[in-house]
C-alpha cells in the first residue's frame, strides 16, 4: 500500500507540485497566520486494510465472493431462460400473478450485474489506494504565443485564397451555398398531400344511416333510452377498411337521448330526433375522443385535458381548454323507422386549426 | 339477561331481530297460505311487494317519495326496475347516507331477501330491467378478447383500460370496477346508476354485457396475470413516473453515497 | 514464466504493453495516456448524477438495438392470433402486435423491453437532477457554459425520443399522445394545416406516422445524442472536473482519486450497479403494460391517458388552459389553448440556455470557476432554481389532475383552478422564501465561524452566570465557510462626468445594475466574516 503513494510522483511528476503534508499545500501562499486559510491536504490516514492484512483478505474475500455471486448468477439466468416456459405465470407474493420466465431472467441478471459492479466499488474502497492527489489546472486559454500564431495563420490562410479580395468569387459561392440546401427542402414536399377540404369533409352525407358501433346494426330511436349512451359510424364504414382509421378519427358519433324539455338549445333540440342528439365524439381541443358522458348532468367529459362540455346546451363549452362546441350531427328517422343523417357536419370536426374559420 | 342486553347494541343485532321477525313472517305466512300453486307464486309476488313497500317506506321513501316518485332529494324510481334496485341497495350505494355529488360503495345492510323485496316493489312501480339470471353474467360465457374490444369502446373513457376507475366533473368518478360482483356489473350497464350512462339491450346485447364482464374478470380479478411484475396500480405513466424517481434513481442516488463515502479509517479516535 | 524472462531482459513488455505500443506507432495512444490514465476525478456524490444519466444512456442504447431486431414499424392492420389470448381476434397494426409479440413470444423480450423502458424514465430524471446539481452549484459557470449547452441538447433530444419511443407501440394510450401531438400541430398558426399533413403523410392517423417515428426513434436522435455525449465527456475531461471547496482544494487545482485505478473501478462497478438495479426493477415492476391499453383507435380513449413524466408539465400547460380561441378578422382561427402552452413550450428552453450567459452579464464576471457554489452562498439563483422547480410541479400537478382528484377526493375543477393561480404565485412565493432561507443559512455559517461551534457543554462562571461554551471550527470547516467571491454590485456611475457633460446611461445599462443590486445587494447576500472580524472578537472577550 505505500508504494502506492510513491508512484503518483512518477505519474505526474511533470506538472503535480505534490505536496500533501505541510502548511503551503495547494499551492495557497498563505498569509502569515489567516484564520481563514486553505490548511492545505490533510495528511492520509490509513485504512485498517492499509495496515492489517487479514482486513485486506477479509476484502478480498468479499470481493471476490461477489464476483463468484455474479457468475453463479449468469448460470442461473441461462438455465432459467432454458427451464421456464414463456407463458408460465407464478403467484410471487407481494407482486402477484407474474410472468416465471421474466422474474426469474430479471432477479437473475440483476444480481449477476449488481454483484459486479458491488465487487467493484468494495474492491476500489477497500483495497486501492485512497491517497488523495492534486492536480494542476492550465488555465483553458491559450497563451498569448499561441493565440498569436494561430491568429496569424489564419489570416496567412484567407489571403492566399483570396476570399477577401476577389469579391465576385465569395458572392457566388455564398449564394451557391445559400440555395442549394433548398433542394433538400424541396425533396420533403412529398411527404404528405395538401390538405385541400379533408378537415372540413367527414364520411357523414344525407341518408347515411347511423350504425352501432357495439352490434353493427343500424339504430332505431326507440334503442336509445333516456340517459343511454351509444356510438355510431356512418353506413359502408367497416374495421378493416383501409381507411377505417382515417375516417373514423372524424365520423365518430357519439349518441344520447334527454327529455325533451331539459334540452336549452332550441337549434340543438331541432337538429335531433325526439331528444336523441347526435354529437361528434371527437373533442375540439386537440382530438381526443370525449364520450365521459354524465347522464344526469348531461355534461361530457375529454379524459385528456378535462374539457367539459354540456350536451344539453349545443354542447357549450363548461370548462377546459377547448375552444368552441361539439359539432352536432342533424339526423332523422326514415320510413323503415331507423336513424340517419341530414347531410355531414356544418363545420369541421376535431382540434380547430388556422384555416377553420 | 345481562350478556343478552350487550349484545342487543351490537351491530348485527338489528340483523338478527329482523331475520327473526322475517321468519316468522314466513311461517305465518305458510301456515295460513292457501295451497293452489299458480295462486301462491302470485300472492308471494304480491306479498314480496307488501314486504318490499314497508322497507321501502323505511328506507328510501324519505328522498324517493312514498310512491318511488321522486322528491327534490332523490330521483323518481318509477321503471327503473328491479335491476337498479339491486345494485344500489347490493353495493350500499342506497339507502344514502348524506346527499353528495355521488354515492359512495360501502357496506350493504339489507340481506338479499329483503333487496328482492324492495326491488319487486320499486319493479312494481313501472316496467324495467329486472335482476340477470346467472347464465347472463357468468364471465366464464364470455369471450375475453371480445369483452376487451368493447370495453375499450363503450367503458374505459370513464374507468380506464382495466376498470380501475378515473374523475369526472365536479368531484364525481368512475369507481374501480376490481373486484366487482359480476352480476353488479351487469346491473350497471343495464340500468346507469346515477351519473354512469345506461347500455341497454339494444345497443349492448346481453351477449356483449357478458364478455365485458369476462374481460374485467380476465384483468381485474383476484387471479388477474400481470406479466410484467408487480402493477403499481394499473394508472400508466404518472405511477410509473413517480416509481422511477422515487425508487429508480432513489436507489441509484443511495449507491451513489456508497460509492463517495470515505472509507473506515483505522484509526478511529 | 516471469523468472525466465527476467533473466534474458531487465524490463520485458508484457504482452498488453506490447499492444499499447502498437497501437501508439499508430494512434498516439502513449501521448493520450500520459494525460489521462492518472487524471484526477473528485469525488463527492453528487457528481455521480451525471454518471447515472450516461449508463442508463448505453443502457438504452443497448436494449433498443436489441428490441429493433423483433419490431416490425408498421401501421398495417392485421388480426391478431398470437399468444396473448385476451387480444385474440382483435384488429390492430403491426406495431402492436409485434410489441406483444416481444412481450410474450419473445424469451426476455418482455424483460428487455421493460428494462428500455425504466432505464428511460431513469435517464431523464437523472439528467434533470444532474442538471440542478450544475444549477445549483454554478458549475455552469466560465469555462463550462458550453457545456451546458450540450447537455442541455440532450435533456431536450432525450424527450423527444421519449416520446418517440413511447409512441411507437402504437398502443391506446400512446396513440392518444400521437393525436394530441397532430391537435398541437394543427394548432399552430398559418402552416399548422400543412405541417400536420406533411408530418403525418396525411389525415390522421395515416399509415405514416409510425415508420417515420421509427425512424427518429432509432437513427436519427439516438445519432445526434452519441455525438453531443462524446463532447460532452470530452469536454468534462479537457475541463477537469469541478470541486466544492475543501483542505487543499483551490480553483487552481483538482484533488482526488486517479482515473486509473480507482475512478475506473468506482465508474466502471457504478454502470454494473445502475445496470443491476434497473435489470431488477425490470423483473419485479411492471411498466407500460402494452396488452392492457389495446391497440390504437382513433375514436377510442381511456381515462387516466397522461405521457411519460418528462412530459407531464408539458400536459400540465395544455390542461390548465382556459378555452381561449379567437377567429381573426380574415377568417383564420388561433387555438390559444394549445398555442399560448407552445409557446411557453419554446419560451423555457430559451430561458435554460440563456441563464449561464445571463448571469456572467449580471455579474460582470469573466474568470474562470472551478471551485463550485454552496447554493446558500448565492441566494438569488437558487432562488430562481427552486422558483423554478416549483413551477414544474405545479404542471406537473396540473397535468396529473385526474388521478389527484381520484386519490385525494378533490375535483378535477378545483384542483385546475388552484394550478391557474399557483402557476403564477407558486413560484413567486418560493423564490422568496428559498432566498430568506439562504440568506438565514449564510447568517449561520457567519455565527459559527465568528463564535465558533456550539458544543453543548454549559459552563458556570466564577460570577454565577450560565454560558455554552463554544469551540473554534477546525481550520478546514473556517476555510470552507469563508472562501466563497462576494461580488459587490454593480453601481450607476455619476450621471455627470468630471467635466461637467451629462453621461447617457442606456435603460439595458440600468436594468443590469439593478439586477446586480437584487443578486449581491444587502438583501441578496449576509457579508462573509472578515479577517478582521475574527480577530477581534477572538482576542477580545472570548467567545459568546
Amino acid at each position: 500500500m505505500s508504494s502506492q503513494a510513491g508512484s503518483e510522483n512518477e505519474n505526474n511528476g511533470e506538472h503535480l507540485p505534490t505536496v500533501r503534508e505541510g502548511e503551503d499545500g495547494g499551492g495557497v501562499a498563505v498569509e502569515e497566520r489567516d484564520p481563514f486559510a486553505n490548511p492545505g491536504l490533510p495528511p492520509h490516514e490509513p485504512r485498517k486494510q492499509d495496515i492489517d492484512e487479514r482486513a485486506a483478505k477479509r476484502s478480498e474475500r468479499t470481493v471476490s465472493l461477489l464476483f463468484t455471486v455474479s457468475m453463479l448468477a449468469t448460470v442461473a439466468f441461462i438455465a432459467a431462460f432454458v427451464a421456464i416456459d414463456v407463458d408460465e405465470i407464478v403467484y410471487i407474493f407481494p407482486l402477484g400473478h407474474v410472468s416465471a420466465l421474466n422474474f426469474a431472467l430479471g432477479v437473475t441478471l440483476g444480481i449477476a450485474l449488481f454483484t459486479i459492479g458491488a465487487g467493484a466499488i468494495h474492491w476500489s474502497r477497500t483495497l486501492m489506494s485512497d491517497v488523495e492527489v492534486i492536480q494542476e489546472r492550465h488555465p483553458i486559454a491559450a497563451t498569448e504565443e499561441t493565440e498569436a500564431i494561430s491568429k496569424a495563420d489564419w489570416r496567412q490562410g484567407t489571403e492566399e485564397s483570396a476570399i477577401g479580395s476577389r469579391k465576385i468569387i465569395r458572392r457566388t459561392m455564398l449564394g451557391a451555398l445559400t440555395l442549394v440546401p433548398l433542394a433538400g427542402v424541396v425533396l420533403l414536399r412529398d411527404l404528405g398531400p395538401l390538405p385541400g377540404t379533408k378537415l372540413r369533409e367527414t364520411l357523414w352525407a344525407k341518408g347515411k344511416l347511423l350504425i352501432n358501433m357495439n352490434t353493427d346494426e343500424p339504430l332505431r330511436p326507440e334503442d336509445i333510452t333516456v340517459g343511454s349512451l351509444s356510438f355510431a359510424k356512418p353506413e359502408g364504414l367497416k374495421e378493416g377498411d383501409h381507411s377505417f382509421n382515417n375516417e373514423i378519427a372524424k365520423a365518430a358519433l357519439m349518441l344520447v337521448r334527454i327529455h325533451p324539455g331539459d334540452i336549452k338549445d332550441r337549434k340543438s333540440a331541432d337538429w335531433g330526433h325526439e331528444g336523441i342528439l347526435a354529437y361528434s365524439k371527437i373533442c375540439t381541443h386537440v382530438g381526443c375522443p370525449v364520450s365521459l358522458y354524465e347522464q344526469q348532468t348531461h355534461h361530457v367529459l375529454c379524459p385528456c385535458h378535462q374539457s367539459t362540455f354540456d350536451l344539453s346546451d349545443g354542447a357549450r363549452v363548461l370548462f377546459g381548454p377547448a375552444g368552441h362546441p361539439l359539432p352536432q350531427l342533424r339526423i332523422t328517422v326514415n320510413d323503415e323507422g331507423y336513424l340517419y343523417a341530414l347531410g355531414d357536419f356544418d363545420e369541421p370536426v376535431g382540434p380547430s386549426f388556422w384555416e377553420r374559420g | 339477561m345481562k350478556k343478552l342486553s350487550a349484545r342487543r347494541r351490537h351491530p348485527l343485532a338489528a340483523l338478527v331481530v329482523l331475520l327473526i321477525a322475517l321468519a316468522a313472517t314466513g311461517g305465518l305466512y305458510a301456515t295460513f297460505a292457501p295451497t293452489g300453486k299458480a295462486q301462491a307464486e302470485e300472492t308471494s309476488q304480491s306479498l314480496a311487494v307488501e314486504e318490499g313497500q314497508k322497507i321501502f317506506r323505511v328506507g328510501c321513501a324519505s328522498c324517493h317519495g312514498t310512491g318511488g316518485q321522486g322528491s327534490s332529494d332523490g330521483p323518481s324510481l318509477v321503471g327503473v326496475g328491479a335491476a337498479a334496485v339491486d345494485f344500489q341497495v347490493s353495493t350500499g350505494r342506497m339507502p344514502l347516507q348524506q346527499q353528495g355529488v355521488q354515492a359512495p360503495k360501502k357496506p350493504n345492510i339489507y340481506t338479499q331477501k329483503e333487496i328482492d323485496q324492495l326491488a319487486a316493489y320499486v319493479a312494481s312501480l313501472g316496467p324495467g330491467p329486472a335482476v340477470p339470471e346467472e347464465s347472463q353474467y357468468d364471465p366464464a360465457g364470455g369471450d375475453v378478447a371480445r369483452g376487451g374490444d368493447l370495453f375499450r369502446t363503450n367503458c374505459a373513457q370513464c374507468h380506464n383500460f382495466t376498470g380501475k376507475g378515473g374523475a369526472l366533473t365536479d368531484g364525481k368518478y368512475a369507481p374501480n370496477i376490481d373486484g366487482v360482483d359480476p352480476k353488479h356489473m351487469y346491473e350497471a350497464m343495464q340500468t346507469g346508476p346515477q351519473n354512469m350512462p345506461s347500455f341497454p339491450d339494444k345497443l349492448l346485447t346481453t351477449t356483449d354485457k357478458q364478455d365485458i364482464i369476462a374481460y374485467l374478470d380476465e384483468v381485474g380479478g383476484d387471479e388477474a396475470e400481470s406479466p410484467g411484475g408487480f402493477s403499481l396500480g394499473g394508472l400508466g405513466p404518472v405511477s410509473e413516473g413517480l416509481f422511477a424517481w422515487v425508487f429508480g434513481l432513489g436507489a441509484l442516488v443511495v449507491l451513489t453515497i456508497w460509492i463517495t463515502a470515505r472509507s473506515a479509517k483505522a484509526r478511529k479516535s | 514464466m516471469s523468472t525466465t524472462t527476467t533473466h534474458t531482459r531487465r524490463n520485458p513488455p508484457s504482452r498488453g504493453e506490447r499492444i499499447a505500443d502498437w497501437t501508439d506507432a499508430r494512434l498516439g495512444l502513449h501521448g493520450a495516456g500520459r494525460k489521462n490514465i492518472r487524471k484526477i476525478f473528485p469525488d463527492h456524490w453528487s457528481f455521480l448524477l451525471g454518471e447515472i444519466a450516461m449508463y442508463t444512456f448505453l443502457i438504452v442504447l443497448l436494449t433498443g438495438v436489441y428490441l429493433t431486431l423483433f419490431f416490425k414499424p408498421s401501421m398495417a392492420e392485421m388480426t391478431y392470433h398470437g399468444s396473448y389470448a385476451p387480444m385474440n381476434g382483435v384488429m390492430m397494426t403491426e406495431a402492436y402486435a409485434s410489441t406483444l409479440d416481444i412481450s410474450f413470444d419473445v424469451r426476455g423480450g418482455l424483460l428487455v423491453r421493460q428494462i428500455h423502458h425504466w432505464s428511460a424514465l431513469i435517464f431523464i430524471a437523472a439528467m434533470a437532477t444532474h442538471m440542478m446539481r450544475v444549477f445549483f452549484t454554478g458549475a455552469f459557470r466560465k469555462p463550462r457554459e458550453v457545456n451546458w449547452l450540450f447537455g442541455f441538447t440532450l435533456l431536450v433530444l432525450g424527450c423527444v425520443a421519449g416520446f418517440t419511443g413511447y409512441s411507437l407501440p402504437d398502443d391506446l394510450l400512446s396513440g392518444t399522445g400521437v393525436r394530441f401531438m397532430e391537435g398541437a400541430t394543427l394548432a399552430t398558426p398559418v402552416i399548422g394545416t400543412y405541417l400536420a399533413f406533411f408530418l403525418w403523410g396525411g389525415e390522421f392517423p395515416g399509415t405514416d406516422i409510425i415508420p417515420r417515428f421509427f425512424a427518429v426513434h432509432v437513427l436519427l436522435v439516438p445519432g445526434i445524442m452519441l455525438g453531443l455525449f462524446l463532447i460532452h465527456l470530452i469536454l468534462i475531461f479537457y475541463h477537469k472536473h469541478t470541486q466544492f471547496a475543501g483542505a487543499g482544494k483551490t480553483n487552481d487545482n483538482v484533488v482526488g482519486a486517479p482515473f486509473m485505478p480507482v475512478y475506473v473501478a468506482k465508474a466502471g462497478g457504478f454502470f454494473f450497479l445502475v445496470f443491476g438495479v434497473v435489470t431488477l426493477l425490470a423483473g419485479m415492476f411492471t411498466i407500460n403494460p402494452v396488452w392492457d391499453l389495446g391497440p390504437y383507435r382513433p375514436d377510442l380513449v381511456s381515462t387516466g391517458a397522461q405521457p411519460d413524466w418528462y412530459m407531464g408539465w408539458t400536459e400540465g400547460l395544455i390542461r390548465f388552459m382556459p378555452g381561449w380561441e379567437w377567429v381573426i378578422p380574415g377568417g383564420y382561427t388561433i387555438n390559444f389553448g394549445v398555442f399560448i402552452p407552445l409557446m411557453i413550450v419554446g419560451v423555457v428552453p430559451t430561458v435554460m440556455v440563456a441563464y449561464p450567459f445571463f448571469e456572467s452579464w449580471v455579474t460582470g464576471d469573466r474568470r474562470e470557476h472551478h471551485i463550485l457554489d454552496r447554493p446558500r452562498n448565492v441566494p438569488t439563483r437558487t432562488g430562481f432554481g427552486v422558483a423554478w422547480l416549483t413551477w414544474v410541479f405545479v404542471l406537473l400537478m396540473a397535468g396529473g389532475n385526474d388521478l389527484w382528484a381520484t386519490h385525494f377526493h378533490l375535483s378535477i375543477e378545483a384542483i385546475t383552478w388552484f394550478v391557474r393561480i399557483a402557476f403564477f404565485v407558486a413560484p413567486v412565493l418560493a423564490f422568496w422564501i428559498t432566498r430568506r432561507i439562504c440568506l438565514g443559512l449564510q447568517r449561520r455559517d457567519r455565527e459559527k465561524v465568528l463564535h465558533g461551534r456550539e458544543t453543548g457543554i454549559i459552563k458556570r462562571l466564577p460570577h454565577g452566570e450560565f454560558i455554552e461554551v463554544h469551540e473554534p471550527l477546525p481550520q478546514e470547516q473556517m476555510h470552507v465557510l469563508t472562501s466563497h467571491d462576494q461580488h459587490t454590485p454593480l453601481e450607476l456611475g455619476p450621471t455627470v462626468d468630471d467635466n461637467g457633460v451629462v453621461r447617457k446611461q442606456s435603460p439595458v445599462e440600468k436594468l443590469r445594475v439593478k439586477l446586480s443590486q437584487g443578486y449581491y445587494g444587502e438583501a441578496g447576500q449576509i457579508p462573509k466574516p472578515t479577517r478582521h472580524e475574527y480577530e477581534e472578537i477572538t482576542s477580545g472577550h472570548g467567545h459568546h
